[in-house]
């Protein structure tokens, strides 16, 4: 279950990473959007109907890929290349 | 004049590069200013450094000037003071409110170029933020610095030389491209040839992706209108109009937009004054033809101004440079700058006659369904701004008030100019009189617990 | 084409003040117009904090602040929306004993006015706030007090006065206003001419002017409270705090955003107002210690709104010492928004019966007089 789907450019380093407390990896120079939505199919749920969302500009505009790091900082996940061991955390949203 | 201007360009796309090197060039080392993190802007994004795939297969058609921009870029970098992943949240008086990596600076400037670019202008569909649903600029985001299509089966709609090329794009790649829906009707296409051949290299690309499509059995529907986005937690078809029946096409990603849209935060938040622009429908910074903005030591270049493309993006960073170094006291060729200007003259008629080619669906805002959202960050439907409208409100600052359209984390980049179209349609009122949303500090979200730069 | 309006009362300014004395009045059955130069409940009155509280007031200004209190318990039968108005508690912070000791102090001298303040120390504090920074070392909570959204019930009080039959006029900015020794006469830049033998000038931050013309000037200065709000967050807040001493305040509101303010903005013209750079990074780098929850939050708006102040941080309500048929009602000095209704009535009442239900005489212009003004005034 993925959205994006690698065309080009596979040919690079593994990183391992966290999703969820789940191992994961990507590979070096994916956006953690990249590397999320090659194997899954949200980053994050809306904030007043809990939807699931998966950003939708990836030029940093819309604010819809915010996600969470081990250390409770929040990046946008297009903006934001993979590291090696990085703890990502996916916020669920809100049904209000 | 003996004392260096203090110059800072915010943006480093094709208009930011050039006016950096053409201070350069000049003996005025600016400091430029880039939310991104190799320059580029977005439509020459540069893949990461790792990447390598050449610049053909990357930017096609505009390999070279891609590839100009870039070098450009990488001469400059070892001279001025680039500043890549910076965000610009605030602009007072003469100094700009910065965040470099969770710490917050200023940056004092005598001269400020604003090269904010653009993003996609969105007519939202019911299902549009579905998961597998992206703007035309985030799919070719995916594909040029992601090497990846945002789907196995890929619808593309809207309008604009954009749907084409992405779509072309795409199926090059060897993604697979369903369909292209075009809004606009073929008629509108011929009718606009006469203004479209005044840049004639342009056209002739223009065709060759819509030809290309065709050729390889990628079916091309013009007057063809996207209705719908079907899916649970994803994309799983799109229904769209065209003359004859309505029609459902099972896909798993779509791509749309209709042209783009100027970011102009920057300019509000400097207090330049802004002008309704029939073309853009849209309110923009007014600026003189070489790039002044009504705010002396403020310029305005490439599209963050009113949208014009990357080659007159680069025309109008040069332009703005040269009447920085102008208005400092320094002598500049001034056979050049009317060069320059004469040329941005020349791609001004031929956004007309694209627009032409392309007309803005003026119908969405009568035929979008209530059920609708058109704000995605406070999930605000067109039901919910008519409403509002039906109170009597209408100015959209007023309505962003009453009903939260606009109040998100994007601050309105996504939905204020749809939400604009739809309060003139409820009201009766003209598109222009709706106004504009305010820009407010900071220009995008800023953390808690920020740390001042030393 | 100008247009002509005799009726028995003019007001202007279409702030909470000015549309609730218009909607009083017209309940009363009075005619009344009110002219509002941009959008009523669009400048203070709409881009205020939003706390509707009593606690923390000076005395002098409880009973009218208790009178509020009812009026807002009436709010969505009043106006016709509930404007998202909670009795959440308001919570002043104390972040030394200094402040906890002027907190029992203000418990102790407010007795007696029905705000029931409860004074917690650090155990209680955490016990019912498990949210509160270390910082914190006890608060006053006032249970009765609350918040509202400002943007949605300013307006509201418009809306219901015209209801009620008030003529509200908005995008009408008063261009001259004159007194003929029987009446008021009003002209505004869209052409409207009003006549009525009672003005109230409710123009908030731009009274002065007013109050100047007719012989009353007060030293009144504007202010711009820099605001925040953050992208919507896990709920973890029901009170609205204050801070003993300032410092940032912060609600948050049933959609999960809290908006907080603190530090001061600054005028980019006599009509509008933006944060400064400076109060907005302090508001971003101390509220976590008063609100560790926010940390790895967003900010993602700032503003700011023009609001008047005199010296004493009173308003000046009541009539005019200087011109029979004028009141005032003006300089809530950033706390309007709770008691604007009571005033607005409190100016009805002025117009209706001669003077109003609860004294008013601590707000008086009066008090801005020279000694020399003073002794030349024609007392009525």
């Amino acid at each position: 279950m993925a959205l994006l789907k690698r065309l080009a450019e596979q040919d690079r380093p593994a990183l391992a990473f966290t999703l969820d407390g789940e191992p994961a990896s990507g590979l070096l120079g994916d956006t953690l959007l990249t590397a999320v939505l090659t194997r899954s199919e949200h980053l994050r749920g809306s904030d007043f109907s809990a939807e699931p969302r998966a950003g939708f500009c990836m030029m940093g505009a819309c604010q819809d890929c915010w996600v969470r790091l081990g250390d409770g900082q929040r990046v946008r996940a297009c903006s934001t290349l993979l590291e090696a061991g990085q703890i990502v955390s996916r916020d669920p949203g809100r049904q209000l | 004049m003996t004392i260096q201007p203090s110059v800072v360009i915010v943006g480093a796309g094709p208009a930011g590069i050039r006016a950096a090197q053409t201070l350069h060039a000049h003996g005025v080392n600016a400091c430029l200013v880039d939310e991104g993190l190799r320059g580029g802007g977005q439509i020459y994004r540069r893949q990461p450094a790792n990447f390598r795939r050449d610049p053909k297969a990357l930017y096609g058609f505009e390999a070279g000037k891609a590839t100009a921009v870039h070098q450009a870029m990488d001469t400059l970098a070892t001279h001025i003071d680039y500043r890549p992943q910076t965000l610009v949240w605030n602009a007072e008086d003469h100094r700009l409110d910065v965040l470099q990596e969770g710490r917050a600076g200023t940056l004092d400037y005598t001269h400020l170029i604003v090269a904010t670019g653009a993003t996609d202008r969105i007519l939202p569909v019911p299902g549009w933020t579905l998961p597998g649903v992206y703007s035309l600029g985030a799919a070719q985001i995916a594909l040029k610095y992601q090497g990846c299509a945002i789907g196995e089966r890929v619808v593309f709609a809207g309008s604009g030389p954009l749907l084409y090329l992405v779509a072309y794009q795409y199926a090059k790649a060897g993604a697979k491209v369903l369909a292209v829906l075009d809004s606009a009707p073929f008629s509108a296409q011929c009718r606009a040839l006469p203004a479209l051949l005044g840049q004639p290299l342009t056209l002739a690309k223009g065709l060759y992706y819509r030809a290309w499509l065709t050729a390889h059995g990628i079916a091309v529907h013009q007057g063809a209108t996207l209705q719908r986005i079907d899916g649970e937690k994803r994309v799983s078809a799109v229904q769209w109009q065209g003359s004859g029946e309505p029609q459902r096409l099972e896909c798993d990603a779509v791509a749309f937009a209709h042209a783009l849209r100027s970011e102009t935060q920057l300019a509000d938040l400097l207090g330049c004054e802004f002008q309704w622009s029939e073309l853009n429908r849209a309110w923009l910074p007014s600026r003189d033809s070489a790039g002044r903005s009504s705010v002396p030591g403020v310029y305005l270049a490439g599209d963050g101004a009113g949208i014009m493309g990357a080659d007159a993006a680069e025309m109008a960073g040069e332009l703005a440079a040269l009447a920085v170094l102008a208005d400092h006291g320094q002598s500049i060729d001034t056979v050049r700058s009317e060069h320059l200007q004469r040329k941005l003259a020349g791609i001004e008629r031929f956004r007309q006659g694209l627009e032409t080619a392309f007309p803005f669906p003026e119908d969405w805002a009568s035929n979008v369904p209530n059920e609708t959202i058109i704000c995605r960050c406070e999930e605000v439907s067109a039901a919910d701004i008519c409403a509002t409208v039906n109170e009597g409100h209408w100015e959209i600052n007023r309505v962003k008030a009453m009903c939260r359209v606009g109040m998100g984390r994007c601050q309105g980049r996504m939905c204020g100019l749809a939400a604009t179209e739809l309060v003139a349609h409820c009201s009766g009122r003209d598109l222009h009189s709706i106004g504009r949303l305010r820009g407010q500090a900071p220009i995008k979200p800023l953390p808690f617990g920020v740390e001042s730069q030393p | 084409m100008t247009r002509f309006i005799e009726t028995d009362v003019l007001i202007i300014g279409g702030g909470i003040v000015g549309a609730s004395a218009a909607l009083a009045l017209a309940l009363k059955g009075k005619r009344v117009a009110l002219l509002e130069r941009d959008f009523c409940g669009s400048h203070s009155s709409g881009v205020n904090y939003g706390g509707v509280r009593r606690q923390g007031r000076p005395l002098s200004q409880l009973p009218l602040s208790q009178r509020a209190h009812e009026i807002w318990s009436g709010l969505r039968d009043l106006i016709g929306i509930d404007g998202e108005y909670l009795r959440s508690g308001h919570l002043k912070l104390a972040r030394s004993d200094k402040d906890m000791e002027a907190l029992r102090s203000y418990a102790e001298a407010s007795r007696g006015f029905g705000l029931d303040l409860q004074l917690l120390d650090r155990q209680q504090l955490r016990a019912r706030f498990a949210w509160a920074g270390d910082v914190a070392v006890g608060a006053s909570l006032c249970a009765d007090d609350g918040h509202a959204n400002p943007r949605l019930v300013s307006p509201a009080f418009a809306r219901a006065a015209q209801r009620a039959g008030a003529q509200i006029f908005e995008q009408a900015q008063v261009v001259e206003v004159s007194h003929d020794g029987q009446a008021f006469e009003v002209h505004t830049a869209n052409h409207l001419s009003l006549r009525a033998p009672w003005l109230l000038n409710c123009a908030g931050a731009w009274a002065g002017a007013l109050a100047a013309q007719f012989g009353e000037p007060v030293p009144m200065v504007s202010g711009h409270p820099a605001m925040l709000v953050t992208e919507p967050l896990p709920l973890f807040m029901d009170v609205s705090t204050g801070v003993e001493g300032g410092g940032i305040y912060a609600r948050q509101v049933a959609r999960g955003n809290c908006v907080l303010g603190g530090g001061q903005g600054f005028a980019l013209d006599p009509g509008k107002a933006r944060p400064g750079q400076a109060a907005v990074l302090e508001i971003l780098r101390n509220a976590v210690e008063l609100y560790p929850p926010l940390a790895g939050a967003q900010a993602i708006r700032t503003w700011s709104g023009t609001e008047g102040y005199l010296p004493d941080r009173e308003p000046v309500l009541g009539p005019s010492i200087t011109t029979p048929g004028l009141l005032h009602g003006f300089g809530f000095a950033g706390s309007g928004f709770q008691i604007g209704p009571a005033a607005g009535e409190a100016l009805a009442q002025t117009v209706c019966t001669g003077q109003s239900t609860i004294a008013l005489d601590a707000f008086s212009i009066r008090r801005f007089q020279s000694t020399a003004q003073r002794s030349t005034n024609v007392s009525h």
